[in-house]
């Protein structure tokens, strides 16, 4: 693998796992405030998974440049990170939350199914490995969708909004790195243009069919990683507070 | 000087870590140590995890390398590998049915698993027997196992996750 690709690669590996890094956390912010004990433990549950997820992409750039992952987690800064806008606005309601886990699900689950055909071996077995679990994910999230969709008027008022606002955010996890398309040609990553292509198909007729409009202005679309919102500060804030008082501290 | 055990001890040996979120069944049953071998005074155990978030990892690791360590080793090196994933087909037919006596229906036959195919195949209560059960929740209380309960005699109970 020539330089340039490999530098692909890393910055591709950091994009992946910054987003589960940020969705996990956000999830976990419902931890003890779920509307019922059990959504609280399925919610943890995918914020644990989507963190062991954060931790394989973290592992696959380690072996490539010596990162540590635990550095990257907690010591860089909002400008670092190289997650897209979608994951890192605030939970909101619970519609909000699961609609995002949905859209978010569907897409990784495509993305992995993909990927798992990666021509960099380490990648295919890592894919392989996540789909499996990611199951379980879209199982319940689309779930929650249908419920919240064709529920009461309030629970369809409430989600429907949440598509509205969050219909555009999505979109940025089809944008490639500026670099991605040397991974692509080499057949490393699949081509998001490809899995874009089958996320909409899937979504748009699950989200009719829970009785929900698409909205027709898809509303900011965020292009560049490199910009976040004001809300990934106070989320990192929280998040690394433990490690930066202590960065040697065994037990929290 | 005493010769250094044989792989088969260390195999031995690691069938004596209990998995530490269902003792009941150990290490080896529940198909996550791929493999063991010696090499002049080390012991390389390779192993693959369960579900990539599971929290117990480390403890797991830290488990196998002090049994092996226990052995007389004095380098243990424990190998994580993700290929082949882990899927519950892994457990032995012994560790299916040591689960369903400690109250955990065990996991049906994986396979090769669709994208969000829904588990249609009932699941059976570990008490009762019976089919009639139903889901209460597909996240349980570790990431490898979902809640149901039976429509026959009433009792919750736990089911492992087919993956």
């Amino acid at each position: 693998m020539n330089e340039q690709v490999k530098q692909a690669l890393i910055a591709k590996l950091t994009a992946l796992a910054d987003d589960e890094l940020i969705l996990a956390h956000r999830d976990s912010e419902w931890t003890g405030h779920g509307p019922i004990l059990e959504e609280d433990i399925a919610l943890a549950n995918i914020a644990q998974d989507e963190l062991g997820h954060a931790t394989v992409w973290y592992g696959l750039r380690s072996a490539l440049d010596g990162s540590d992952p635990d550095r990257l987690a907690f010591f860089r800064d909002a400008g670092e990170f190289r997650n897209c806008e979608f994951v890192e606005l605030p939970r909101g309601d619970w519609a909000f939350t699961m609609l995002r886990q949905y859209l978010f699900d569907v897409y990784e689950a495509l993305w992995l199914s993909a990927a798992a055909r990666s021509t960099y071996s380490p990648l295919a077995e890592a894919a392989a490995k996540v789909v499996r679990e990611e199951r379980f994910h879209l199982q319940h999230t689309q779930a929650w969708v249908e419920r919240l969709g064709l529920g009461t008027e309030e629970s369809r008022r409430r989600i429907q909004a949440a598509l509205d606002e969050q219909w555009g955010y999505a979109q940025q996890l089809f944008v490639p790195l500026p670099d991605e398309a040397l991974l692509v040609a080499e057949g490393i990553v699949p081509d998001l243009a490809e899995v874009k292509e089958a996320w909409l198909e899937r979504t748009t007729e699950h989200l009719r069919k829970s009785g929900l409009e698409l909205p027709l202005q898809p509303g900011y679309q965020p292009a560049s990683r490199q910009m976040h919102t004001e809300h990934l500060w106070s989320l990192l804030a929280e998040m690394q507070s433990t490690a930066r008082w202590d960065a040697e501290a065994k037990v929290w | 000087m005493t010769p250094l055990p044989s792989a088969d001890q260390v195999w031995q040996a690691l069938a004596q870590v209990p998995d530490p979120e269902i003792p009941v069944i150990n290490v080896v049953e529940m198909g996550i140590v791929r493999d063991v071998r010696v090499e002049g005074g080390k012991a390389v155990v390779t192993m693959t995890p369960t579900f990539s978030g599971c929290p117990a990892l480390h403890v797991i690791r830290e488990n196998l390398e002090q049994a092996v360590r226990g052995l007389g080793f004095g380098e243990v090196e424990v190998r994580t590998v993700l290929f082949p994933p882990w899927s519950t087909d892994s457990i032995t037919p012994e560790a299916r049915a040591k689960l369903e006596r400690y109250g955990i229906a065990p996991p049906r036959p994986a396979g090769e698993v669709g994208l969000i195919e829904l588990e249609l195949e009932p699941v059976r209560c570990p008490r009762c027997g019976s089919l009639d059960t139903s889901v209460k929740n597909t996240f349980g209380p570790t990431l490898c196992k979902s809640i149901h309960v039976c429509n026959a005699c009433r009792e919750p109970f736990e089911s492992f996750k087919t993956l």
